[in-house]
């Protein structure tokens, strides 16, 4: 098995044979995306997500442009005159084709989560962040506070939709639709722990290649999120991907910024004292 | 393959981590050069030229595998004296007409062997036809041609292969593909290292080498090749045609041709061929499994006819249709035009979109009495009455339109039994799972009860005419409240039965005297053992990795074609890396990984007597046991139309001429399907590098959309992914012609314009071919006017200049120009295209 | 921006999503804060024994609080699911704390205001009043928190310095609104506290726009910018003239509108920079790539 990709063996139950539920998520590894796009198909059949518009974006193969309410995955397409690394592939003519799958990335300091005010957003037994669509107000707070750009509201019905990383399906342990429907397992689906031995190695592997710009991104558990449940394989800096090169749950400084707001409200009872002594005067 | 195969992409995923070289040679960048090791733009309808190229390669540096080509191939069959090659005649083989623009076969046959008979449809050598030859060749008069085993000799096919390839030179390859010599000898370093006693290769191709006038040719060249590097029949090697769709092999194998009946057994024609000893006996051979032609289609007639099918009656030859000239698709819809073709089925495809010129198509469709489509969805071809774009441009107006249109609903796979056979000729079940909406119903449910219906109205006539149809043994069970017909009784009776109606296991029990019946003897087993084998879903872990029990594979099961060569001629594998298929001692019988290809106790000594006949003509050291000389053909003595060697052509149109040859610049033997409508932009064989249609245009397919859109366009889930009909064009096509990207561009050829939002990417590369610059426009053709994602019709510009051997229409090469924003609407179109027209003419030399 | 940042983005596309909130919710920003501290001042005044200038003051309050939850319900995509809102109480939730906060707030001003015009119950009021007092500066504080918490560069960036601007964009709108109603010889406190509000805005905008460094471009163009500089020239204009001529009514009524103009302006400046720092992606990127050079 050492060397292969498409036929990892990775485990894909969702519960221990006792039946505990398991940290589950998804390792992206861009490397062998094949730009097929199966996993927004698979995806969107599975959950009933709704067309997101007939436009030609012209930018490249995509025409989703980015994850929303209506889009749970969303492959994008980069061209770049750039040489391939690999140490036999002088070939492409100093072209390169970047196609990687992104998806909700279920943050371990889910900010959507944090934030939501109504408890709609959730985090389940398998570790991943779903919005119980039977609570969701759309309040629209989990929008901007996504540090990804992930979680959007829905405009026909109101709420808040993302990625559940196939909850439905993972409580039947079964994998996600996309991960199923991906022909180069470019999207693994397991346990995290698994997956993060597996991207380790591969990033090894490529390395080993010559494609020294291959990083693990959402792999450290002591990032900004504290790692994140769906993390990638990519081939250049994140930002070209459209992904935040160091993203931080927005209410890691929460407690300062509540002392602040608390100062703040100090201040205006102090300003009004103040003017109620001079007044005195 | 990445872009219209995703799924069997994987495993060329998985070699590349396994550390295999992927070479994409392709004029476009798509998914598959993203991923590929090696990208190669290739300029469009010159891959002849580059695979001969890489024959030059490996004659000139002496890379190819001795001990395989000698005992394997034809290499050292001695070659007639009458033999001229396109070197000594400017780009003509001897034996050509330049009156009928045919050629006549006979001198291309090895020394001292004359000209069989017909074989095939029965016809003359000269109009034998690729396909009716299909899976064995054509049958030599007899077993041994002369050979020299130095090759040496002048005449040897060794000789003549390095004649006709010197000039293939890599200077050569660069001035005509427009690939750079560093590039090319990185390609051919690359296959030729990976390829020989320890190491295999594979080629893999798809409609991009098959749709132009020199497809056949194309793929014989790959041929060549694999034959020439000991590529084929070992595993990791061989030559996997992409199909154009699901279960494309399928319907070769049981084919939706004309001129073939199932198995590649030809379609009997009318002035040939009297009864069925006069059919058998120009149809079989001497030597290799097509002598028991008398066994596939005795078989074949008792499983068509049943009962009725009886000695007396020559087991009901004399039912069969009858072919009596060229019926294949563009001459059938031409016959539309003049009124020979009066009704027209149409299942599942979608000609009016997916057919070259659209125009010519639905023009012709116009002039039909009635036409009947089944599909999912409404597709063009169903709707062309009242919104093809002629009703647009006043070309055609509805209620001018006599031809009746029945649109019937079809059941989709999903709801419907049956087999898929793939490229690799497995044989894989699919189950209904659901039933189909509404009047949905399935292709077996409609042919079926069409038949019934037809014989029910047809009973108790006398008319001779009628007799095959009341004749057939029409007796399907149906189940259901659909009254489907049983998909698994339709396997049954392909697999075929006994007299005692237990179920054969393999094609070598066919008989001629009656007791079997079988539908397809290729697929003779498939149900063996009263076991629908091709439902077989063993997963990989739990078997052998050739995985013998993942469905079926035609034919009995074995899983690589002509598998004995994967063991050297002593019958031991050429090297214990890829020990395959090899002869064991011991206990005197052919073993291995996979089901031999051959005959089990055929001793690799075998040396056949002077009478032998069927498989026991062919020697143990022989491999291809259904070529009558048991040889993979470097040259093919007999059965092509436009000659015994690939050799570069350049396409009906091009922008530069023919690098190699003065006379000659397009294939001399393609098939033109003259029509007004349908004229080239050049005059023949005078491709000039003129202003008018100074751009070379090629279609291809997305990832996205399916074929001509029936199963994509209507989807929303699919068409939200590519929304609208664009091409692409590199930066600089886009600076010289002010094309704006994301804008829109109108693409003109003299058959029509057509308008497209415009993709302007470094993907397509601008080439240097014989000094000048050559641009690419890339066209997805997958639109049409009807469905969620509409816009017009790529294949509207192309024309019906085809290949000689299938009718295969170029649509892979043309001329064209491009031109900023929107076509002109209504008869304004028809001006524009005029325009074009003369100016062209004007420019023509 | 920097110019040895290389801005690489994905066709331009942000890279999070702009808040969606309707321009209902800038509007809250100014009721909300209007509200809480109109309440705070209703409460000195009554303190201070200035029945004019509470009762204004109060029922100021009131009509903010009355206001507010209404522009919420209006902002949200289902909104009979509102109470929703209160079925968990969650600090790492500004709004579900605000949302408390105003039902909290918007109950006490209620009885207060209740009380003030039937004039019953006085000791109820008396409680309620002081209750609405001291809710009212957290009610005009923690919509800072709800802004900054939230992936949006500007406001996230400003996450320290938005309470004080709103603290005092809060006592100048209420200041200014109570000096605009109440007869100027009642209505000094209120001037006071417009003004003191005024500029603790002001001076926050300016520490917050330097804080933010190259994220407070947006406060500099566009329309953004304009809402910006009027905000700054209504506040202070309209703070220096109820400074020096507010015992002048009419100066007064000039003074107080421009100082709320000034507040409405500055509100809207804030919410919309939000929108227009997350459409462009290079606000999200350059941040954190400047972390990640100084190594986190």
């Amino acid at each position: 098995m050492s060397g292969t990709i498409v036929t990892h063996d990775i485990d894909i139950r969702s519960h221990d044979s006792d039946g505990t539920p398991r940290h589950m998520g998804f390792f992206t590894d861009t490397s062998i995306c094949i730009g097929c796009k199966a996993c927004e198909v698979a995806c969107k059949e599975w959950n009933h997500v709704p067309e997101d518009g007939l436009t030609f974006t012209g930018e490249s193969y995509d025409n989703t442009g980015s994850i929303g309410a209506n889009s749970w995955r969303h492959v994008a397409f980069i061209e770049q005159l750039k040489p391939l690394e690999m140490a036999d592939s002088q070939g492409t003519g100093g072209l390169r084709w970047l196609m990687a799958s992104d998806v909700c990335k279920h943050c371990s300091n889910a900010a959507c989560l944090d934030v939501c005010p109504t408890g709609a957003l959730t985090r389940t037994e398998f570790g991943t962040v779903i919005v119980q669509s039977d609570v969701c107000n759309g309040c629209g707070y989990c929008v901007p506070a996504c540090p990804f750009g992930v979680i959007d509201r829905r405009e026909e019905d109101g709420r808040a939709w993302k990625c559940t990383l196939c909850y439905d399906r993972l409580r039947g342990d079964m994998e996600p639709a996309c991960a199923q429907a991906c022909p180069t397992k470019s999207i693994q689906f397991g346990r995290i722990d698994e997956l993060l031995r597996i991207a380790d190695g591969r990033v090894e592997t490529l390395h080993a290649r010559g494609e020294s710009q291959a990083r693990l991104y959402g792999a450290d558990r002591g990032d900004g999120v504290g790692g994140f449940g769906a993390f990638f394989l990519l081939l250049d800096e994140p930002e070209v991907y459209g992904l935040p090169p160091d993203p931080v749950v927005t209410t890691r400084d929460l407690g300062r910024v509540w002392s602040m707001a608390g100062a703040a409200a100090l201040t205006m009872i102090a300003t009004v004292g103040a003017a109620l002594l001079r007044g005195r005067r | 393959m990445a872009e219209c195969h995703p799924v069997g992409f994987q495993w060329v995923m998985e070699a590349k981590e396994r550390g295999a070289t992927v070479i994409h040679v392709d004029p476009r960048f798509s998914r598959t050069s993203a991923l590929a090791d090696i990208h190669v733009p290739i300029r469009a309808g010159t891959d002849i030229a580059f695979l001969g190229g890489i024959i030059h390669h490996i004659l000139e540096n002496d890379l190819w595998f001795h001990d395989y080509v000698l005992e394997y191939t034809n290499a050292a069959s001695i070659v007639g004296e009458d033999f001229r090659d396109t070197e000594d005649l400017d780009g003509v083989f001897s034996g050509f007409d330049p009156d009928t623009r045919a050629y006549t076969s006979t001198s291309w046959m090895y020394e001292g062997m004359a000209t069989s008979a017909a074989p095939g449809s029965g016809e003359p050598v000269s109009h034998a036809a690729g396909e009716n030859t299909g899976s064995g060749g054509i049958q030599l008069a007899h077993h041994e041609p002369q050979q020299d085993r130095t090759l040496q000799h002048p005449r040897c096919i060794f000789q003549l292969l390095r004649r006709h390839y010197s000039r293939y030179t890599p200077e050569m390859v660069a001035r005509i593909c427009g690939i750079p010599e560093d590039q090319f000898a990185r390609v051919a370093d690359a296959l030729c290292s990976n390829s020989g006693r320890e190491r295999t290769s594979a080629i893999v191709y798809a409609l991009g080498w098959t749709q132009h006038t020199v497809g056949v040719q194309t793929i014989r060249t790959a041929a060549i090749v694999q034959a020439l590097l000991g590529n084929i029949g070992r595993p990791g090697g061989g030559i996997l045609a992409l199909r154009g769709h699901a279960s494309i092999q399928g319907s070769t194998d049981i084919p939706t041709l004309y001129n073939l009946l199932p198995g590649y057994i030809p379609m009997p024609h009318a002035a040939w061929i009297d009864d069925l000893s006069d059919f058998i006996e120009k149809n079989s051979s001497k030597a290799g499994y097509w002598a028991y032609m008398d066994h596939y289609v005795v078989s074949l007639l008792k499983a068509y006819y049943g009962d009725s099918s009886t000695p007396a009656n020559d087991w009901g030859f004399g039912y069969l249709p009858r072919i009596d000239a060229d019926h294949s698709a563009y001459v059938f819809t031409k016959g539309m035009f003049d009124g020979g073709v009066k009704g027209f089925f149409v299942l599942g495809e979608n000609p009016a979109v997916g057919s070259s010129n659209g125009r010519f198509n639905r023009m012709a469709m116009a002039n039909l009495d009635w036409m009947v489509v089944r599909d999912l969805v409404e597709v063009e071809t169903a709707s062309f009455w009242r919104n093809a774009p002629e009703i647009e441009s006043g070309e055609l107006r509805t209620e001018d339109i006599g031809t009746e249109v029945f649109f019937m609903p079809a059941a989709a796979h999903t709801e419907k039994n049956g087999s898929f056979t793939n490229t690799q000729r497995l044989l894989q079940w699919h189950h209904a799972a659901v039933e189909p909406a509404g009047d949905a119903r399935s292709d077996l449910w409609f042919m079926y009860h069409l038949g019934r219906i037809i014989r029910e109205k047809l009973h108790g006539s006398v008319e001779p005419r009628d007799r095959g149809i009341l004749a057939l043994a029409w007796d399907y069970p149906v189940e259901g409240r659909l009254d489907e017909p049983s998909a698994e009784a339709v396997l049954q009776e392909i697999s075929g039965r006994k007299a005692d109606g237990s179920f054969l296991s393999a094609y070598t029990e066919l008989k001629s005297d009656g007791s079997t019946s079988c539908g397809c003897w290729i697929y003779s087993g498939c149900y063996a053992d009263g076991v629908n084998q091709t439902a077989r879903r063993k997963p990989h872990t739990e078997q052998s990795w050739v995985a013998p029990e993942w469905a079926w594979a035609w034919p009995d099961n074995r899983r690589i074609l002509y598998n004995r060569a994967s063991a050297d001629p002593d019958g031991k594998p050429w090297t214990d890396r890829l020990p395959y298929v090899w002869w064991d001692e011991e206990q005197q019988k052919w073993t291995g990984k996979d089901k031999p290809d051959y005959p089990l106790d055929k001793a690799p000594s075998y040396v056949p007597p002077d009478d032998a006949r069927a498989e026991k003509a062919i020697s143990g050291r022989e491999p291809f046991i259904m070529q009558s000389d048991g040889k993979a053909w470097l040259y093919v003595p007999d059965g092509l139309k436009d000659g015994p060697m690939p050799t570069h052509y350049e396409p009906q149109e091009s922008p530069v001429p023919n690098a190699l040859y003065g006379a000659a610049t397009s294939n001399p033997a393609r098939q033109i399907v003259s029509h007004p409508l349908s004229p080239f932009n050049h005059p023949p064989d005078r491709p000039v590098a003129d202003d008018v249609f100074p751009y070379v245009a090629t279609s291809y397919r997305l990832t996205e959309h399916h074929t001509a859109g029936g199963m994509s366009r209507f989807v929303a889930y699919l068409s939200e992914l590519q929304p609208e009909f664009f091409c692409e064009v590199s930066p600089q096509l886009a600076a010289e012609r002010g094309l704006r990207h994301a804008g829109w561009a109108t693409i003109v050829t003299a058959r029509t314009a057509i308008e497209a939002r415009v993709m302007v990417t470094p993907r397509m590369q601008p080439l240097r071919v014989q000094g000048r610059v050559i641009h690419t426009v890339g066209l997805p053709w997958h639109w049409g006017q009807n469905g969620l994602s509409t816009g017009d019709s790529a294949n509207d510009l192309f024309h019906l200049s085809l290949d000689p051997n299938v009718h295969i229409q170029e649509s892979k090469a043309i001329t064209c120009d491009i031109r900023p924003g929107r076509r002109p609407r209504g008869p304004a179109l028809l001006a524009l295209v005029d325009d074009y027209r003369r100016k062209a003419e004007a420019a023509a030399p | 921006m920097v110019p040895e940042a290389t801005p690489t983005s994905y066709y331009g596309h942000p890279i999070i999503k702009p808040p969606i909130w309707k321009p209902e919710v800038g509007v809250y920003l100014f009721t909300g804060g209007l509200a809480g501290a109109s309440a705070l001042l209703a409460t000195a005044a009554r303190h201070r024994g200035n029945d004019v200038l509470a009762r204004r003051a109060l029922l100021i309050a009131f009509a903010g609080v009355t206001v507010s939850p209404v522009l919420l319900i209006m902002d949200l995509g289902v909104p009979r699911r509102f109470l929703n809102m209160l079925r968990v109480a969650k600090v790492t939730s500004p709004m579900n704390v605000g949302t408390w906060l105003l039902s909290a707030a918007g109950a006490s001003t209620g009885v207060a205001a209740a009380c003030e015009v039937l004039g019953i119950l006085p000791r109820v009021q008396r409680v309620a009043e002081t209750s609405a007092g001291l809710l009212g500066p957290p009610l005009a504080t923690y919509t800072a928190v709800l802004l900054s918490d939230t992936a949006v560069p500007v406001w996230h960036g400003a996450r320290y310095e938005l309470p004080f601007v709103f603290a005092g964009s809060a006592l100048a709108s209420a200041g200014a609104a109570a000096a605009v109603l109440t007869p100027a010889r009642d209505a000094e406190l209120a001037r006071r506290v417009a003004v003191a509000g005024a500029v603790t805005t002001l001076t926050g905008m300016q520490v917050m726009e330097r804080r933010l460094g190259d994220l407070a471009e947006p406060f500099h163009s566009g329309p953004v910018g304009r809402f910006a500089r009027a905000a700054k020239l209504l506040g202070a204009g309209g703070a220096a003239a109820l400074a020096l001529g507010g015992r002048r009514r009419p100066v007064a009524v000039a003074g107080g509108l421009s100082v709320l103009a000034g507040a409405m302006c500055e509100r809207w400046s804030i919410f919309t920079a939000g929108r227009v720092s997350a459409s462009d992606p290079r606000y999200t990127v350059e941040p954190q790539r400047r972390r990640l050079a100084s190594g986190g």
